[in-house]
C-alpha cells in the first residue's frame, strides 16, 4: 500500500469498517490491511447480536397464534384489538432483534465484518413491510445469511431461498403447481391455488443473474414451477411447524427448461440444480462484483476493482470470504478521496461510534431511522435499501440529519472536547477547514454537531 | 455529480409575507427561490400552472383501480377480487357503461362527476421487462430502456424551460429518479425543522464550499423549511375551512407517516414512528393513516400555492406489488387506494383557487395480470390505469382506447394490452401546462420520443 499509514488506517475504520470509536484508528494504525484481514472469518461467520434469540420457526407460531386468536375472538364475538397485537409483536420483538442489532454495529470491534453482513442482508432483503414478516427479518439475518458470509455464495443463496422468512416475504410459501393434488385438493375445498412466480423472479433478477442476463419471462415461469413445493412447515405437522418444508404434493412434475438448459430432477432438487447454475453463472459474478465495489468504493465503481472481483468468484466458485480478501487488498477501494455518502444506517451508527455510545432503546434509533427514510427493517422493495448518494442526500434529510446531530451532541458529550473526539473519529482524514471550525465553535456541542455533519464524516 | 449553476439567490429581503417566518428560523444565509419572480411577463398565464406527478409504486393493478365491470370478460377473469357492478354492495362507482372507479376512491369519483378526473385505462411506459426496478427506472428516467440515464425526465423538463423558470419539489424523506438531475429540486417530508443552533447553517454552509451536492441540499433544505411552515399553516387552515377534517388544528408541523410507505395494514412499516409515544402513538398513527394522508397532501398543495413557491412536484406512495390476497372492495389494496383517494383529496382542497390552474397524473409503474393469480392476488403485468385530476382539466372520456379483454385481445394472453404510452401523456401535460417545446420534449426530456406524440385534448 503506497498509502501514509496514519490515512490507511482511518480508510480502514471508517470506509469499511463503521467509522471510528476513540482509539480505533490506532489500533489499526500498525497493520491497516491485517487489521481488515483478521476480521474475515470463514467457517464462523458473522457476529450475532442476540445468541440464543428465538428462532424463525417459533416466530412463525406465534403469528399463527395471533391468527388462531383471532379467529377464535371474531367466532365469539369478541372484540379483537389488532393494534395491541401488533403492538407486542413488532415493537417487542421486531424492535427487540433491530436494536439488539445496532447496539452490535455501535459496539464491535470488528466493524468491517459488520459491514460485510449487513452488505449480505441487504442483498437478501426480507422487510417488515408485511406484519407476516415483520417479526422473521431477525431471524432471517440470524439463520440464513450471518453464517454464510464468509462461505459460499450458493449455499448463502440456498439458506435465503429456503427461510420462512423470505418463502413468506415473496409469497413462495402459497405457490402451488396447478396440475398437482394439492392444487386439486385445494380447489376442491373452495381454495385458490396456483403459482406464484415472485421469489423466482427476485431470485434471478436481485440475488443471482440480474435483470440483463437475458433470460425471458418463459424463464421466469419455468423456474417458479421447479420451486413449486418450497414451503413451511404447518400448525399440525410437528417438528415441521413453522419450518422450511418441501411438499411433494405440490411440486409440479415434470422437466422444466430455464435459461436454455433442461432440468429432469425430480422434486427439490430441481430448483437446487437451477440456483446451482444460477450461482455459478459469469453473469451473477459481475452482478455481485458491481454491488460489492459499489457499496465499498463508488456509486460508480472502477472497472477495474469490478474486474479483480469477479475473477475471484469466478476462480473460486464464489468463496465469500476469498472475496472479501480481494477487496481489502484491492488499490482501487483505498482511493483517499472519499466519496460514498453515508445511508442512514451508516450515519446514525458511525455518530454513536464517534460519541462512544450505543442506543439503549429502539426509538433512540427508530425516530430518526424513520425520519430519514430508512426505517427500521422495512427496505421498501426486495431491492433492498438504496446505495446512491442522490437518493439519500436529498435537501430535506440534510436539515433532518443536522437537527438529530445538535440533538445527540447535546444529550451526550457530558463535556468531553469535540476537537478531541474529531480526531478519534477521523484520524488523518480530518481536514483543517473542519478541525478549525469545531476549535471556533461556540459550545461544545455545537463543535460535536459541527463533526458529524462536517462532509468528511457525512462521506466514507 | 452534477456541476449545474446555482440558481441566482434572492435576499430576504424582497420576501413580504414570509419575512418573519424565513428570518425566524435565524439562518445567516441566503434562502433560494422563496418570493422569485419564476415567468416572465410574455408568459402570462404559464406562471401560475401547476402539475403533481403522483407514482405509485409495487404496480398498481389498473383493473381494481377503475374496473371494467362492463367488460363481459372482467368478471370471470378476476374471480375472487372482481370488484362488483354498479350498484351493487361494494360496487364500482360508475364513470360510464364500462368503467367505474374502485369504492375506495369517493373523492376521485366526486371530481370525476364534475369533469376534474379522468382515467387512463390501457397506458404503459415502453418497457416491457415486468421487472419493478427496470419499469420505475423507464417511468422516471423517460429513456426507452431501464438505466439509459441517471436523471429523471421531469427534472429534464424544468432544464429546457430555462434552469430556475419553475421550482419543483418531492415529497419523502429521499430524493426519487424522477427529480434528479441538473435542477436543484427541493424535498420536503413532515418532522421536527431544523434544530436550536442558529449558527450552525451558516457555518455549515461554509464548510460546504467544496462539496457543491451537500451545499445544494443544505440551501435548499433551510429555504423548504421556512416555507413549510407557511404551508402547514395554510394546510390546516384550509381543511378545518372545509369544516370535515377534525383534530387538523393540532400544532403546525405535527409529525405524519411518511408519504413514501403509507402502510396501513402493514404495521411492520410503522415501527419507529409508532415508537414516538409508546402505545397511545402507535394506535394514534395507524388510525390516523386517513386524516394524516389528507393533511400531507393539503400541506403539500400549501407549498405549491405560496407566491414563487414550486410549481412541480413528485409525490411517490409504495405498496402496490399485491401478489397475495389483495382482496376486492375491501383489503389490502383498498386500503392503499383509500390513503391514496384521501392525500388527493387534501390536494384539491387545499389549493383553493389554484386547482383551477392544476393537473395532477398518477401513474404506475406497470399493471398486473388480468386474470386472478393462484393466491388471490395478481402477478406483474403490462398496461393499467392513470388517474387523470385537476381543475385544469378538460371534461371528457376516457384517455386512449379500451382495448377490452377480449379472448385475443390481451398482451402475450395474459395482460391489459397498451394503448397509450405514457410519454405521450406526460408530453401533453408539460405542453398544455408549461408549453415546453415539442423538440425538446422528443429529445431531451424523452430521448428518441419524436414518434411518441403529446396526447391532446387533455388540459381545457
Amino acid at each position: 500500500m503506497a498509502l501514509d499509514r496514519n490515512l490507511a488506517a482511518a480508510i480502514a475504520v471508517t470506509r469499511f469498517g463503521l467509522g471510528a470509536k476513540p482509539g480505533e484508528i490506532l489500533v489499526a494504525r500498525d497493520d491497516p490491511e491485517a487489521w481488515l484481514l483478521a476480521q474475515v472469518r470463514p467457517g464462523v461467520g458473522a457476529d450475532q447480536p442476540q445468541p440464543g434469540a428465538a428462532t424463525s420457526a417459533e416466530r412463525v407460531q406465534q403469528f399463527r397464534d395471533y391468527q388462531k386468536e383471532k379467529q377464535a375472538a371474531k367466532a365469539a364475538g369478541e372484540t379483537f384489538d389488532p393494534v395491541k397485537f401488533a403492538r407486542r409483536l413488532i415493537i417487542g420483538d421486531a424492535g427487540a432483534d433491530f436494536l439488539a442489532r445496532a447496539k452490535l454495529a455501535a459496539t464491535t470491534d470488528a466493524d468491517f465484518r459488520e459491514r460485510w453482513t449487513l452488505f449480505w442482508c441487504n442483498h437478501f432483503t426480507v422487510s417488515a413491510i408485511k406484519l407476516q414478516t415483520a417479526t422473521l427479518v431477525g431471524p432471517f439475518e440470524q439463520e440464513a445469511i450471518r453464517p454464510h458470509v464468509f462461505g459460499r455464495f450458493g449455499d448463502m443463496l440456498v439458506a435465503s431461498s429456503s427461510h420462512p422468512g423470505m418463502l413468506l416475504y415473496l409469497d413462495q410459501a402459497q405457490s402451488v403447481g396447478p396440475d398437482t393434488m394439492a392444487a386439486a385438493f385445494l380447489s376442491r375445498g373452495g381454495k385458490q391455488a396456483g403459482l406464484n412466480e415472485n421469489l423466482a423472479r427476485e431470485i434471478m433478477e436481485l440475488h443471482t443473474v440480474g435483470v440483463d442476463a437475458g433470460y425471458t419471462q418463459a424463464d421466469v415461469t419455468e423456474f417458479a414451477r421447479a420451486m413449486t413445493g418450497w414451503s413451511i412447515g404447518g400448525l399440525r405437522e410437528g417438528d415441521d411447524a413453522g419450518k422450511f418444508k418441501f411438499r411433494p404434493a405440490a411440486h409440479e412434475g415434470g422437466a422444466r427448461t430455464v435459461m436454455g438448459k433442461r432440468y429432469a430432477q425430480d422434486g427439490m432438487d430441481q430448483a437446487l440444480a437451477v440456483m446451482k447454475d444460477l450461482a455459478a453463472s459469469p453473469h451473477t459474478a459481475n452482478h455481485i462484483a458491481v454491488k460489492l465495489a459499489r457499496h465499498f468504493v463508488a456509486d460508480d465503481p472502477p472497472p477495474a476493482l469490478v474486474a479483480k472481483l469477479q475473477h475471484t468468484y469466478l476462480g473460486t466458485g464464489g468463496d465469500l470470504g476469498e472475496l472479501a480478501k480481494t477487496l481489502v487488498m484491492a488499490p482501487e477501494a483505498w482511493s483517499p478521496q472519499p466519496v460514498k455518502f453515508k445511508t442512514p444506517y451508516e450515519f446514525v451508527v458511525s455518530s454513536w461510534r464517534a460519541a462512544d455510545i450505543a442506543p439503549q432503546t429502539l426509538p433512540d434509533i427508530g425516530q430518526i431511522l424513520n425520519a430519514l427514510g430508512q426505517k427500521p427493517f422495512s427496505a421498501p422493495s426486495p431491492k433492498g435499501w438504496a446505495e446512491e448518494a442522490e437518493v439519500w442526500c436529498a435537501p430535506d434529510a440534510v436539515i433532518k440529519r443536522m437537527a438529530w446531530a445538535q440533538d445527540l451532541a447535546a444529550k451526550v458529550l457530558n463535556g468531553r472536547d469535540p476537537g478531541q473526539l474529531a480526531q478519534d473519529a477521523l484520524g488523518a482524514r480530518l481536514t483543517p477547514l473542519v478541525a478549525k471550525a469545531i476549535s471556533r465553535a461556540e459550545t461544545r456541542e455545537e463543535g460535536l454537531a459541527i463533526l458529524l455533519m462536517s462532509p468528511e464524516f457525512q462521506r466514507r | 455529480m452534477s456541476n449545474a449553476p446555482t440558481p441566482p439567490a434572492l435576499s430576504l429581503a424582497s420576501l413580504s409575507r414570509r419575512q418573519a417566518l424565513a428570518g425566524a428560523l435565524g439562518v445567516g444565509i441566503s434562502v433560494e427561490f422563496l418570493g422569485r419572480k419564476a415567468f416572465a411577463a410574455a408568459d402570462g398565464a404559464m406562471e401560475t400552472r401547476k402539475l403533481v406527478v403522483v407514482i405509485c409504486r409495487g404496480g398498481m393493478d389498473g383493473l381494481s383501480v377503475s374496473p371494467p365491470v362492463g367488460d363481459p370478460n372482467y368478471a370471470a377473469l378476476r374471480g375472487s377480487i372482481a370488484i362488483p357492478g354498479f350498484d351493487q354492495p361494494g360496487g364500482a362507482l360508475r364513470l360510464d357503461g364500462t368503467f367505474g372507479l374502485h369504492p375506495a376512491l369517493p373523492s376521485v369519483h366526486r371530481l370525476a362527476l364534475k369533469g376534474e378526473a379522468r382515467i387512463a385505462p390501457a397506458l404503459a411506459s415502453p418497457d416491457r421487462a415486468r421487472s419493478h426496478f427496470e419499469a420505475q427506472d423507464v417511468l422516471e428516467n423517460g429513456a426507452t430502456a431501464a438505466y439509459g440515464t441517471d436523471s429523471g425526465w421531469l427534472n429534464r423538463a424544468l432544464q429546457v424551460m430555462g434552469p430556475g423558470k419553475v421550482k419543483a419539489i418531492s415529497v419523502g424523506a429521499t430524493a426519487p429518479l424522477i427529480l434528479r438531475g441538473g435542477v436543484e429540486a427541493a424535498s420536503w417530508s413532515p418532522g421536527p425543522g431544523a434544530g436550536r443552533d442558529t449558527r450552525l447553517p451558516g457555518i455549515l454552509q461554509d464548510l460546504y464550499a467544496n462539496d457543491p451536492m451537500l451545499s445544494r441540499a443544505l440551501a435548499s433544505g433551510l429555504a423548504t423549511e421556512a416555507m413549510a411552515k407557511v404551508a402547514n399553516a395554510d394546510a390546516t387552515a384550509a381543511l378545518t375551512d372545509a369544516g370535515d377534517m377534525p383534530g387538523a388544528t393540532g400544532p403546525a408541523g405535527a409529525p405524519a407517516p411518511a408519504m413514501t410507505a403509507p402502510a396501513m395494514n402493514a404495521p411492520g412499516a410503522e415501527m419507529a414512528g409508532a415508537t414516538n409515544a409508546g402505545g397511545p402513538a402507535l394506535q394514534a398513527t395507524l388510525r390516523q393513516g386517513l386524516p394524516a394522508a389528507r393533511k400531507l397532501g393539503a400541506t403539500l398543495a400549501g407549498f405549491m400555492i405560496q407566491p414563487g413557491g414550486p410549481q412541480v412536484a413528485a409525490v411517490s406512495i409504495d405498496g402496490f406489488d399485491t401478489h397475495a390476497n389483495q382482496g376486492a372492495s375491501q383489503g389490502q389494496l383498498a386500503t392503499r387506494l383509500a390513503y391514496l383517494d384521501a392525500a388527493l383529496d387534501g390536494l384539491a382542497e387545499g389549493m383553493g383557487p389554484a386547482w383551477k390552474d392544476t393537473a395532477v397524473v398518477v401513474v404506475t409503474e406497470f399493471g398486473r395480470t388480468a386474470r386472478v393469480n393462484g393466491t388471490a392476488g395478481t402477478d406483474h403485468g403490462t398496461a393499467s390505469t392513470a388517474l387523470l385530476l385537476g381543475g385544469a382539466l378538460k371534461r371528457g372520456g376516457i384517455v386512449g382506447d379500451w382495448p377490452t379483454l377480449a379472448q385475443g385481445r390481451l398482451f402475450e394472453d395474459r395482460d391489459t394490452a397498451p394503448t397509450i404510452d405514457m410519454r405521450g401523456l406526460f408530453k401533453g401535460l408539460l405542453v398544455a401546462q408549461f408549453g415546453v417545446d415539442r423538440r425538446a420534449l422528443d429529445t431531451v426530456v424523452f430521448p428518441d420520443s419524436a414518434a411518441v406524440a403529446p396526447a391532446e385534448g387533455i388540459i381545457a
